[in-house]
């Protein structure tokens, strides 16, 4: 076998295994960003449900410059921004950070939402059978509340999925910065990228069917 | 912190900038516009028409919201080069966004129109409409309301994807502040700015939107 | 006149009008009673071309509206319909949803069409609620509405498809008021209904419908004092 390469050659199995390698890296840094954007944007939209005026005025506004403002620009900026302030963070890193804020950002009004759809009177029914704040919060709002809004979770988590796919122009070699440096060195584009995109379809098109059809049910 | 800002340059290259973002505004709207109409064409196909051409817009539809904006982009930039197709930034952009948009809003389209009753079409006809007027005056007018506020968001979301195009060789606002910004290396106060800059065109944007419908939806 | 003859009705295998022979004379008020399935409400979506028939024919002043070349839009003009869900077009105020079909259908102009439906909104006791969204008034408010809006079509015809029996209880009685009113002022009137006060004192003639075949037809006072049919028998005395 000759092995040494000549800069352009064609689509081989080694760069499947590179690709796949990447896949790996796609969902590893979607799966820290979207547990720590989850956990983080259940607590603000706690705040934001019950902490009325105060949250309402400061947190409010700061999360909703995170839905306004473009990821990549996000990114971006904060790449730039960390090593001013002394940060010393690999893309990894950085993109961990700015995904996870912006899932919290997303995830607090979905949050919110949950905590809202448990109407008052079925909690004044909990505490009125001597709950406190605290056990009526974790037996009443959170399994009810939680369950209403999942599927609109489901619909966050894979949107940050699908934009992990940014975090390849600060250089983390994830899926999509995979196939841009197979694409350059193959010069197969339209395979390239139908792998790749056929990777996050298998992933998130079942999760979306399983969601909406949840959805569906418990509409009824 | 020892780095000391420089913000003159930026602010010497704001109508530069602002003009960046009338571009971006443009390919936002346009897309939607277009978005609209291939939208509601795909849902209308796929709650009533069988066959290849339910197929083509079920495809359409799931591929647009189950792969990333950027990949859908990078289709239209290199996966159609590969095929001898070279579009223009400006066109690759726009037909990233449209195919996107339309994929999103035909899934919210296909919501409103389920949502209304069909009975609704029996009593219109009973009225001697015929069906094309019972759509035009009965249905369109209540999938409007319920697919409102969905189609605003995406409206914000394709000013925000709209960003994209930096990295496809499109000089709207983000890839006209990564051009400056690479020639004066003030990263971060370039991008600030055009942070500043996205973020007033979406709440000037959700501000109108929302002045509209209370115009628009008085019951 | 309306006049039907030998009319066959399938959902799928299902028969649900089994040979229905039938007219009514203009100035006619006939209820049509039966147990639900009995076919009655199809009968009427028939009538009004709602729904294709297999075989047989209706004929509406002598055109037939199941024939190819009938313009069913210009004969549902001279036939009103009123629900049972009253269907209100939610988007448009009172005055819009009964104005809107005179306007667009007939091509009246705007202020005339509103005229019409002023009119027609005080003819069944709304004349208050003119500027009023279908979301604020009660189910036998837009019940009336829905009747309302079928006569600014100023038809022939009014086909009504159970009108009440979406009701709370203590609002069937505005509703049945308002369709006494038409029967009074000379309207030809087909009701497909569950309220047998009704059919018996408002009516000229009564059939009863059973299992998609028309078992009998008459006067209330053969139907409810002398039926021949056991099934009408055990029917009237299930409903009282």
């Amino acid at each position: 076998m000759n092995d040494t390469l000549s800069f352009f050659s064609g689509f081989g199995p080694r760069d499947f295994l590179f690709l796949g390698e990447a896949a790996l890296r796609t969902l590893w840094i979607s799966v820290i960003a979207i547990s720590i954007g989850t956990g983080m944007g259940v607590i603000f939209g706690w705040l934001l449900f019950e902490g009325k005026l105060l949250a309402t005025l400061t947190l409010g506004p700061v999360l909703d410059v995170f839905r306004s403002v473009p990821l990549l620009i996000q990114l971006v900026l904060f790449y730039n921004f960390a090593p001013m302030v002394g940060l010393n963070l690999a893309p990894f890193g950085s993109g961990v950070v700015i995904l996870a804020i912006y899932t919290a950002a997303l995830v607090a009004s979905v949050a919110r939402g949950g905590f809202e759809a448990v109407g008052v009177p079925m909690r004044r029914a909990s505490r009125s059978l001597g709950m406190s704040y605290w056990q009526d919060l974790r037996h009443v709002v959170m399994p009810i509340g939680m369950r209403a809004v999942f599927p609109a979770w489901v619909g966050v988590a894979l949107g940050v999925m699908k934009d992990s796919a940014l975090v390849s122009v600060l250089g983390y070699v994830e899926l999509l910065k995979a196939s841009q440096i197979l694409i350059t060195r193959t010069q197969q584009p339209l395979l390239i990228l139908a792998l790749a995109g056929a990777f996050y379809f298998a992933l998130s098109y079942p999760i979306s069917r399983y969601a909406a059809r949840l959805e569906e049910r418990w509409e009824q | 912190m020892n780095y000391n800002f420089h913000w003159k340059p930026v602010f010497n290259n704001l109508p530069g900038l602002l003009e960046a973002g009338m571009l971006t505004l443009q390919v936002a709207v346009l897309s939607m516009l277009l978005g609209i109409c291939i939208g509601m064409a795909l849902a209308l196909i796929r709650l009533h028409v069988r066959g290849p051409l339910r197929w083509f817009a079920t495809t359409w539809i799931e591929v647009a919201r189950n792969t990333p904006a950027l990949i859908q982009l990078f289709f239209f930039a290199f996966g159609l080069g590969a095929l001898g197709l070279y579009l223009s930034p400006y066109t690759i952009v726009l037909a990233g966004l449209t195919f996107n948009n339309a994929g999103y809003l035909a899934e919210n389209f296909r919501g409103g129109l389920q949502a209304i009753p069909e009975t609704q079409i029996r009593a219109a006809r009973s009225l001697g409409m015929t069906a094309p007027q019972a759509y035009l005056r009965i249905v369109i007018p209540q999938v409007l309301r319920i697919v409102y506020y969905p189609m605003t968001n995406q409206m914000v979301w394709a000013v925000l994807m709209s960003s994209l195009g930096m990295l496809v060789g499109f000089r709207e606002l983000s890839g006209e502040t990564q051009a400056l910004a690479s020639t004066t290396f003030r990263i971060f106060e370039y991008f600030s700015v055009t942070a500043v800059i996205y973020y007033v065109i979406v709440k000037i944007f959700l501000g109108a939107a929302h002045l509209i419908a209370r115009r628009l939806f008085r019951y | 006149m309306i006049t039907i003859s030998g009319l066959h009705k399938y959902y799928g295998a299902l028969h649900v009008l089994q040979g229905i022979d039938l007219s009514v004379e203009k100035g006619e008020v006939l209820s049509i009673i039966g147990s639900s399935g009995s076919g009655k409400s199809t009968l009427l979506y028939c009538i009004n071309g709602l729904e294709p028939i297999q075989q047989g024919q209706v004929t509406v002043d002598g055109v037939d509206v199941h024939a190819k070349g009938t313009d069913i839009n210009k004969l549902r003009q001279n036939m009103g319909m009123v629900f049972q869900q009253w269907n209100s077009f939610p988007h448009l105020t009172a005055l819009e949803n009964v104005a809107l079909a005179p306007r667009i259908v007939r091509k009246k102009s705007r202020a005339e069409a509103l005229d019409i439906a002023a009119k027609q909104l005080e003819h069944v006791g709304l004349a208050d609620k003119l500027n009023v969204y279908p979301n604020a008034l009660s189910g036998g408010q837009q019940q009336r509405l829905a009747i309302a809006r079928a006569l600014a079509m100023e038809p022939g015809y009014m086909l009504f498809d159970e009108a009440t029996s979406a009701l709370d209880p203590e609002l069937v009685g505005e509703v049945l008021d308002t369709m006494r009113l038409l029967a009074e002022e000379g309207m030809t009137m087909i009701c497909v209904t569950h309220e047998m006060s009704f059919a018996r004192d408002v009516s000229d003639r009564v059939a009863y419908f059973h299992q998609g075949v028309m078992e009998e037809i008459g006067p209330p006072a053969q139907i409810f004092g002398d039926a021949t049919s056991a099934h009408t028998r055990k029917f009237l005395a299930n409903v009282r």
